[in-house]
């Protein structure tokens, strides 16, 4: 333990912009070698059952200490090759479909699903359009908000949008310290506020969108630290790590009833958005 | 048929009587956007915000949009002091909020009430394009999961016209987990066998799109709406299609 917590980065020491620059890092692990350090026995599932296998998104029965659970996540692939055939993690309505066939075989047989999710957002082109890429999104985040096993949802790297939000309705939402979380990407976000994406950097600091910002905004419940630069740079340190956690929120969890964790989760979210009252006149 | 006749001059008179008292809806001659022809006012409102000459469906303001289809032109509006707390202390937003505001009379994107059609007690909700492109924010989601959980313990039908330019962007991560609540609002809603009803108008795009708008049992919409996930603007700058 000690060797790794040498390791850390001091907090506060790095830009938004750095953040964003360090989730993207292309050494940064994915969900494949996230799924390789941390469970074993992993049976992928593949394909929507319908029309297609999208391998943007990826997901299977695995074990987890010995205990049998869920994982799916966004895979962004790890050479240029794979990177085109994930569309660079970014996934279309049959990966969301796949996503939901696998949460609801997981509540089926009573796993807990655990969810990895590094996307920049979902595929925005024509035909994901014409497949009805809002619809599959916004069904997976209404099955997951009402599933009765515990589910755990990380934050690993990029999360944008509704493509991300999709598979991170957890009972637990927890960030990897240099990961970011937004409503859109900061290109995005600039080309739609400013209609200029090249102010991206400045975005990224009016977007609050780097894991102490969430935390302070109730968004998320907890920060795993990464060791010092980023993940890439030792990710066998960040394993431990998350390994760590996600024991200790699994632990908690499988305490509840399926009612309890349905209810739980409909209630963190229920409660995210604070409003006012205005006095006198609209 | 003789139900459908009355209901239709119901709601011309109460189209009439807004007139009358100058409550009526505000449409300045115009120029309709898709055939060319200079509108009239009245001819506008009496074809109910359709063009006359080519179908093409104007943008309604949100409470116009629920008189016109409520019994007597009447409902009850719900949490019509909600406004958002700037959760983001994103710069000039408030400012811009506060304009808004006096400019329509409303809290935020998104109208409420319970009214009723054809004699049933429905809960309504229409989104308002004048307002930040009907964006979603805490106060649109929080307004809507309101009415939502209303609906589902007095069991009554439940219509939402959507428009929205998506996720408020001056509220980030908050407008995002608005699709989360809402989406959920509807799951509740739907396993208690509520029927929902979703009506997509010009345009509904975005996180409007990828949450509650697609939930519904019957989808409607507009003829020539603008329906996707990712806006014109988004595609274009992340793929360039």
């Amino acid at each position: 333990m000690s060797d790794k917590t040498d390791t850390l980065a001091p907090v506060d020491v790095l830009t938004a912009a750095q953040r964003v620059a360090i989730a993207r890092h292309p050494g940064r692990p994915g969900v494949a070698e996230i799924i390789d350090a941390l469970f074993t026995d992993f049976f992928e599932q593949r394909g929507d059952r319908s029309s297609t296998d999208d391998p943007s998104i990826m997901g299977g029965i695995a074990r987890f200490h010995g205990r049998p659970v869920t994982v799916l996540g966004n895979r962004k692939g790890a050479d240029i090759e794979e990177r085109v055939a994930c569309n660079f993690g970014m996934a279309s309505p049959e990966g969301y479909r796949k996503a939901q066939r696998i949460m609801l075989a997981a509540q089926k047989f009573g796993r807990p699903i655990l969810t990895f999710v590094d996307t920049s957002g979902a595929y925005p082109g024509l035909e994901a359009e014409e497949h009805g890429q809002g619809e599959a999104i916004a069904r997976s985040i209404e099955l997951m908000s009402s599933l009765t096993v515990p589910v755990i949802s990380v934050i690993c790297g990029e999360g944008g949008s509704g493509g991300a939000l999709a598979l991170a309705v957890g009972n637990r939402v927890i960030m990897l310290e240099n990961a970011v979380y937004s409503v859109l990407s900061p290109e995005g976000f600039a080309s739609i506020l400013w209609k200029d994406s090249s102010r991206a950097d400045e975005a990224c600091e009016v977007m609050k969108l780097t894991a102490d910002d969430l935390l302070e905004l109730g968004i998320i419940d907890g920060i795993i630290p990464e060791p010092a630069g980023g993940a890439h740079e030792n990710a066998t340190a960040l394993f431990q790590v998350l390994d760590t956690q996600l024991t200790r929120e699994l632990e908690a969890l499988s305490k509840m009833s399926p009612t309890a964790l349905a209810n739980d989760r409909y209630r963190k979210f229920r409660a995210m958005g604070a409003t006012a009252v205005k006095r006198g006149r609209i | 048929m003789a139900g459908i006749l009355a209901e239709r001059r119901n709601r011309l008179l109460a189209l009439k009587k807004m007139r009358q008292q100058g409550t009526a809806p505000a449409v300045e001659e115009k120029t309709c956007p898709s055939c060319g022809r200079v509108l009239h006012d009245d001819d506008l409102v009496n074809n109910q915000f359709v063009c006359p000459y080519c179908g093409h469906h104007f943008a309604i303001p949100a409470r116009d949009r629920i008189k016109m289809i409520a019994d007597d032109g009447q409902f009850r509006e719900l949490d019509v002091a909600l406004v958002s707390t700037d959760p983001l202390e994103f710069p000039d937003y408030p400012d811009k909020l506060a304009k808004l505001r006096s400019k329509t009379r409303q809290g935020d994107a998104i109208v409420t009430g319970i009214a009723k059609i054809g004699g049933v007690r429905v809960a309504v909700a229409a989104l308002d394009t004048r307002f930040l492109m009907a964006s979603m924010g805490a106060v649109v989601g929080e307004k809507l999961t309101r009415l939502i959980e209303r609906a589902t313990k007095q069991h009554l039908p439940l219509i939402v016209f959507s428009a929205s330019g998506g996720a408020r962007m001056q509220e980030g991560i908050i407008s995002l987990m608005q699709m989360a609540k809402t989406s959920a609002a509807i799951q509740r809603f739907s396993d208690k066998g509520g029927l929902y009803i979703s009506v997509l108008t010009h345009p509904t795009t975005g996180g409007v799109t990828a949450s509650f708008a697609s939930l519904g049992d019957i989808m409607l919409a507009e003829p020539g709406a603008l329906i996707g996930f990712a806006g014109p603007r988004v595609i274009e700058q992340t793929i360039g299609e």
